[in-house]
């Protein structure tokens, strides 16, 4: 048990994405109304750009841009050996921007998905909706 | 020119489609012409490749000139040499097949649709084309996306498929993207050439193991792979069928290549086989696969919906034939990825002409459609005997090699379900031929009825059917050749014979 909080707490940015990834997970499969399902999908997305954010980062280190690399003096600095461990990684943060998009996208497709269900059968609750095909 | 290809082939219609959207504004009577000559020159690209890759074995192209693993590179062997020319061909001939259904389905979005049309095959290019995961991501997400829009551009149901098919298919990419983390994490890399280099030292770690299962379910999702398939069905049966028939050969068909790559290229075939030891659950799993989609379709009630539980079915023969862990199981489920996207092609675009004319595709649609149509269910028939497995048509070749790579491993539950398979296709179509040849003489008891009149859909439609069609066969003619030439080349040393 002793063991247990701290490597709760040691790694924590990890349990935080897995939390916000249980809670998407369960808002997509218990709720009925179809945009709580679609904001349940983009806490889900949301989750894993957390868990990527945060394993660029490191204790201690600073932005990802080199410190005094402008105006005088440059040429020393760039030709000192630059320490990685100093920066953050920028990498995943990169990716993400780009993963930023892509969940926007996705929620605008859904949301315009959504529009069209609703003009369609009136309703956005799923059993309703299902309820109104099978009549047919 | 040709060292260009890499680039070309997914640039072009990118751009087109950018173009065709600005020209869907002004004259909608463009936007056709457009979308072809951007698919003819994917085509010719991914052609001129393939040839290159006989010569030089693997190409690798560096966008922007970055060399890799910081810079994106494109990297193709034969297996995605082979997987681009069975993209973009299936594309171009669906685009020319549907010409006239799109015309007469949505005369006011052409601009849009043809856009989507054409990023959809942007999208699946760069899946195929790319060596880099997360790029891979990207083009997954273009894909989808465009997929989705194109879903649901369908009528009646249509929209509710497309949602559920966004909840479901945005899961996969999300699980595909944090098992990309993973293997991040470990590696420090996301060139797929990068990683593999670097985690044979890693084999051990959990970390790695997480990476690979989470990507594997994520992919298995946009696959459709059984106890995943919710989306499937749906989505594929309320598309229009100018959709139906470009999404259903090929997105599938494309996640398995993902899966194959992945398996191949990024881990190893010794990691996989020896070390996961998985090789026996996943034979099951697809055998659950199979049988399921085959018990499904035979309850369908309409031409598209027992198509799509066929693709299901499919689905779970290439699975089990990658995951056999043996040369001629391997060789199978790469082969039947052609096959597989040529012959739900050309189902798709027979179902396609018969909604086009007939104005359904339920069963009872189908009545007479021998007298009216014999062109149209030439080609059906063409296609149903290549999904039961009938000699010469080429998916005989590729469900022999997958039985032939069962036996080998020792999986005779595999086998027997292959062949079950083969029986229920055999029942599913003979009752559609049946309807289409026998139901109107029962019906109007053969007195004094008119005569059916031919009433036979375009040439345009017809044409690229009957090719396909054609195609089936020649496939399964030179199917030796494609299997020494290309095939025999992707599989790596460490498979078994």
């Amino acid at each position: 048990m002793s063991d247990l909080i701290p490597f709760i707490v040691d790694n924590y940015n990890y349990w935080i994405y897995i939390t916000l990834l249980m809670i998407g997970l369960y808002a997509m499969i218990a709720k009925k109304n179809l945009v709580k399902k679609v904001v349940g999908m983009n806490i889900f997305q949301t989750a894993i750009i957390l868990f990527y954010v945060s394993i660029g980062a490191k204790k201690g280190a600073t932005i990802p841009i080199i410190q005094h690399g402008h105006g005088e003096g440059a040429h020393e600095i760039t030709a000192s050996v630059i320490e990685a461990a100093e920066y953050i990684n920028p990498l995943p943060h990169v990716l993400m921007l780009t993963a930023i998009v892509v969940s926007v996208a996705t929620l605008g497709v859904a949301l315009a998905l959504a529009i069209r269900i609703y003009n369609r059968y009136e309703t956005l609750e799923e059993d309703e909706i299902l309820a109104q095909i099978r009549e047919k | 020119m040709s060292q260009h290809y890499p680039a070309l082939l997914v640039i072009v219609p990118l751009l087109s489609a950018l173009l065709i959207s600005i020209v869907g504004w002004l004259n909608k009577r463009l936007c056709f012409p457009i979308a072809v000559v951007a698919l003819s020159v994917s085509t010719y690209s991914s052609v001129g490749l393939l040839l290159r890759v006989l010569d030089e074995k693997v190409i690798h192209y560096h966008l922007g000139g970055w060399a890799p693993p910081w810079g994106i590179a494109y990297r193709v062997d034969h297996l995605s040499a082979l997987v681009l020319v069975v993209v973009s061909v299936v594309a171009l001939l669906n685009l020319i097949a549907t010409q006239k259904s799109v015309e007469q389905g949505f005369s006011e979005k052409i601009g849009a649709f043809y856009t989507l049309y054409v990023l959809f095959i942007t999208g699946l290019l760069g899946i195929v084309v790319t060596g880099d995961a997360f790029n891979l991501y990207v083009l997954l997400e273009i894909t989808s996306l465009t997929g989705y829009g194109l879903i649901a551009m369908g009528e009646d149901r249509a929209p509710l498929a497309s949602l559920n098919y966004v909840y479901m298919g945005t899961i996969g990419a999300c699980f595909y993207l944090l098992g990309i983390g993973y293997l991040y994490i470990s590696t420090g890399s996301l060139n797929m050439a990068d990683i593999s280099s670097i985690l044979p030292g890693l084999y051990d770690s959990n970390v790695v193991l997480a990476a690979f299962i989470i990507c594997m379910v994520g992919v298995c999702l946009k696959m459709a792979f059984f106890p995943l398939h919710g989306w499937l069905p749906n989505a594929y049966t309320y598309a229009p069928s100018a959709v139906s028939s470009l999404v259903a050969p090929l997105m599938t068909k494309v996640m398995i290549y993902v899966m194959i790559r992945l398996m191949l290229t990024v881990f190893t075939p010794g990691f996989i086989f020896s070390k996961l030891a998985l090789s026996n659950s996943v034979v099951w799993l697809a055998v659950i696969a199979i049988s399921m989609g085959a018990v499904l379709a035979l309850g369908a009630r309409n031409m598209k919906k027992m198509l799509s539980y066929v693709i299901v079915a499919e689905v779970g023969y290439m699975v089990g034939g990658a995951w056999l862990g043996n040369r001629a199981g391997m060789t199978g489920a790469v082969l039947h990825i052609a096959n597989d996207a040529l012959m739900t092609l050309c189902v798709f675009l027979a179902v396609g002409n018969i909604v086009y004319k007939a104005k359904g595709y339920a069963f009872e649609d189908l009545k007479g459609l021998f007298r009216k149509m014999p062109y149209t269910m030439t080609g059906l028939v063409a296609g149903a005997l290549s999904i039961i497995g009938v000699p010469p048509t080429c998916g005989f070749f590729s469900k022999w090699y997958l039985i032939s790579g069962g036996i080998q491993a020792g999986q005779y539950a595999f086998v027997a379900v292959l062949i079950f398979s083969s029986l229920i296709n055999a029942v599913l179509f003979f009752r559609i031929i049946e309807i289409g040849y026998y139901e109107p003489f029962g019906a109007d008891h053969g007195h004094g009825s008119s005569p059916i009149r031919m009433a036979e859909a375009p040439l345009t439609m017809v044409v690229p059917l009957l090719i396909v069609a054609g195609g089936l066969v020649v496939m399964g003619v030179y199917t030796g050749d494609i299997v020494t030439n290309i095939i025999a080349p992707i599989i790596p040393m460490g498979l078994g014979n």
